[in-house]
């Protein structure tokens, strides 16, 4: 079934909600519930989420939802599991769907605490770099150079000098059974993956980046386009890890240089025009080609200079 | 069946807690808390309380678990002091505000800096404008029966709060004393299933933590003063019935000891309580009208019974072992904004006792009562509460700077 055809379905994240046009985090909500099915509880802290998803009395969501505070989402979770286990409700699962300030900052401790404790949670982080929800300030998440209100670029300053917080791989390292990142640009990778976690018990992490139009200053038309980007550049690693090890990863079909991917979006603007900003242009590009490498996104050696036709997805 | 034994106060909780049958415990170790949740976990390895108990990262952790847990419909339990309830203090307000309805021990202890472990009530008083219906106790009798009280209190489909039961660390925890234990199936009776007519179901999805604005905020505000007003009426109903089943009547919001006749009338809550009746009937064997009101619901502030039990008072003496910085002792602030505008109220003197484990024994509570009839003799109402057994001459010297 392809991704049109599924649109016809019964919808469990339905139109309505206020988030603005062309989130990418809105999109990938509604496909992470296609994959889980109703039989889910979904916590979300605070965030953009919570906020243009629940005015009161209007709810887009057709499973049972709550919103506690901002850095409980997964303590929260642990008490849903902990009271479907003591009643016997073992066809519910609980998922956790939470921004990058939730995920990376604020919720960070307790995060670790529900990893490590091996509770049977699904935490999805819809990630968009920065704090959207109160006008776009820096996170553990925001890229290298960003400009992001609270770290803006500026003529002492070329935005956020430190690098993203590599969070999959502290989550890996608490032993937990399965951790992903995915991108609304490839939903049926993302669909997939969220099935995949879904099969697994225990805590597991999806790790979702979601183009935000509003904030990255681009175009609401070209979400999925910048995701794509994003991904093709190699900054947007797509990959699986099962028990620790890295075992599928998304090859790149048509390689792209960084500056492709940043030049479309006002956050990075900046760096187009000073030397200094070319030169930490070409940082960026040293952190994509250390993920291609790490993870061997590019096509085996063998046929890196073949032509590979790219699927309609990948276009 | 009833059972005496005595024992540690925590256990004590332990024991209620477990009778009360418990879905989901959230733990994380602060003193003079820990021994209740020991004694539960024990309870657990032992095979003697079939129970989910979530080992959390910390305090802000353990308030959501029972609060997630609680919104999926699970009766949960926690128990923290001090820090730990400071550090829950955001998770509590939104739980209240959900209408979640777990129960907790609150062990209070006084509040960093200058860190300590010793009791005073600063930790739960800092948490009385949330919307948690705040139980004292003065012994760990009264602990036990309390937190039988305090589930059903939580889980009455017009209240749905959660409850702390406030008890003085180490006076009540890690002191032994002897209790007696109700039978299960008084408890069973008394305390039926956690029930909900609203929980996280898949089968019936709602939303829950709506984003609220100017329209409709106050609203829900107000629905939670609502409740905890129909509160009142309905923890008497709940401590009376419980009386019936234990033999033991500790009262409903409060206890009047020997106000009938009194000039001055004493007001305090914890563990004090028992020094301070014990050094009334001594006064009163001397002749002098002195009498106590122990304050055992402190939220909802049940200021209607207090007002009728001090209507003959002269002088109120407020005992407060905590302090607001820059203004003065809660109780006293409650008390004095409901007299205020009645004519012919008695004057009312602050007294701020105990804090940081300050003895508060027979001499100081003489002082108190001496000081207060001074007060109430002159007729001019005291501008600044009077702090008992404060040592100046440390302050002079430097103490805080």
């Amino acid at each position: 079934m392809n991704v049109s055809q599924r649109f016809k379905e019964d919808e469990l994240f339905v139109s309505g909600h206020r988030a603005c046009h062309g989130c990418g985090m809105a999109l990938s909500v509604r496909h992470i519930l296609k994959a889980t099915g109703n039989n889910v509880i979904v916590v979300t802290p605070t965030g953009c989420l919570e906020t243009f998803s629940s005015p009161y009395g209007y709810s887009p969501w057709r499973v049972p939802w709550i919103h506690h505070v901002f850095e409980n989402g997964p303590s929260i979770a642990s008490g849903i599991a902990a009271a479907l286990k003591a009643q016997g409700r073992d066809n519910e699962r609980v998922i956790v769907i939470g921004g990058d300030g939730a995920t990376f900052d604020i919720g960070f401790g307790a995060l670790s605490g529900m990893l490590e404790r091996g509770d049977d949670v699904l935490y999805i982080c819809v990630d968009n770099g920065a704090y959207m929800n109160t006008g776009g300030q820096r996170s553990g998440a925001s890229p290298l150079f960003s400009s992001t209100t609270t770290d803006p670029a500026g003529r002492h300053s070329l935005g956020k000098l430190q690098k993203k917080k590599d969070l999959p791989a502290i989550i890996a390292a608490h032993g937990v059974p399965y951790v992903a990142t995915a991108s609304p640009a490839y939903l049926t990778d993302l669909e997939k993956k969220i099935q995949k976690a879904m099969e697994y018990h225990g805590p597991r992490y999806i790790q979702i980046d979601t183009p935000c139009p509003t904030v990255w200053g681009f175009s609401s038309h070209q979400t999925l386009e910048i995701g794509r980007l994003g991904v093709q550049s190699g900054l947007v690693p797509l990959y699986e890890m099962e028990n620790g090890k890295v075992t599928s990863v998304r090859k790149i079909k048509k390689k792209i240089g960084v500056e492709d991917y940043l030049k479309p979006q006002r956050r990075f603007r900046h760096l187009f025009s000073s030397d200094q900003g070319r030169q930490a242009i070409a940082q960026i590009q040293a952190l994509a080609n250390e993920n291609i490498e790490k993870f061997g996104l590019l096509k085996e050696p063998e046929n890196k200079n073949k032509e590979t036709k790219p699927t309609k997805e990948e276009m | 069946m009833s059972v005496t034994q005595v024992l540690e106060g925590s256990e004590a909780v332990a024991l209620a807690v477990k009778a009360c049958r418990p879905q989901v415990i959230s733990a994380y170790p602060i003193s003079p808390q820990t021994h209740i949740v020991e004694a539960l976990a024990r309870m657990i390895a032992d095979g003697d309380l079939d129970c989910q108990y979530v080992r959390v990262e910390s305090e802000f952790s353990a308030a959501s678990v029972v609060s997630g847990a609680s919104a999926a419909g699970s009766r949960s339990y926690s128990a923290s002091s001090s820090q730990g309830l400071l550090l829950m203090t955001e998770v509590l307000y939104a739980s209240a505000g959900m209408r979640l309805p777990f129960v907790m021990t609150a062990v209070n202890r006084a509040v960093s800096a200058p860190i300590t472990i010793q009791v005073d009530h600063q930790d739960t008083i800092s948490l009385r404008d949330p919307g948690l219906i705040q139980l004292y106790v003065e012994s760990s009798q009264e602990a036990y029966d309390s937190h039988i009280a305090a589930f059903k209190i939580a889980e009455d489909p017009h209240i749905m709060l959660p409850v702390l039961v406030c008890m003085d660390g180490w006076i009540l925890t890690h002191s032994y004393e002897r209790v007696s234990f109700i039978g299960q199936e008084d408890v069973n009776a008394f305390l039926p299933p956690f029930r909900p007519a609203n929980f996280l179901d898949v089968k019936n999805p709602k939303t829950w933590g709506s984003y609220a604005e100017e329209d409709v905020l106050m609203e829900f505000k107000y629905s939670i003063h609502s409740a905890m007003q129909y509160a009142k009426r309905r923890i008497n109903e709940i401590f009376s019935e419980l009386a019936e089943i234990t033999g033991r009547d500790h009262g409903g919001l409060i206890e009047a000891y020997q106000t009938e006749d009194a000039e001055v009338v004493l007001i305090a809550m914890g563990s004090m309580v028992g020094t301070i009746k014990e050094t009334i009937d001594k006064l009163r064997v001397q002749g002098q009208k002195v009498g106590l009101i122990k304050i055992r619901c402190y939220r909802p502030f049940p200021y209607e019974e207090i007002l009728e039990s001090i209507k003959g008072a002269k002088v109120v003496a407020v005992l407060d072992a905590n302090f607001s910085m820059g203004s003065e002792g809660a109780l006293g602030m409650d008390l004095k904004a409901k007299l205020c505008n009645r004519p012919g109220a008695p004057i009312v003197v602050d007294f701020i006792a105990g804090l940081g484990g300050r003895e508060v024994n027979e001499a100081r509570i003489v002082e108190v009562v001496k000081k207060a009839r001074q007060v109430g003799e002159s007729g001019l109402p005291l501008d600044e509460p009077y702090w008992v057994g404060l040592n100046l001459k440390l302050v002079e010297e430097g103490a805080g700077k």
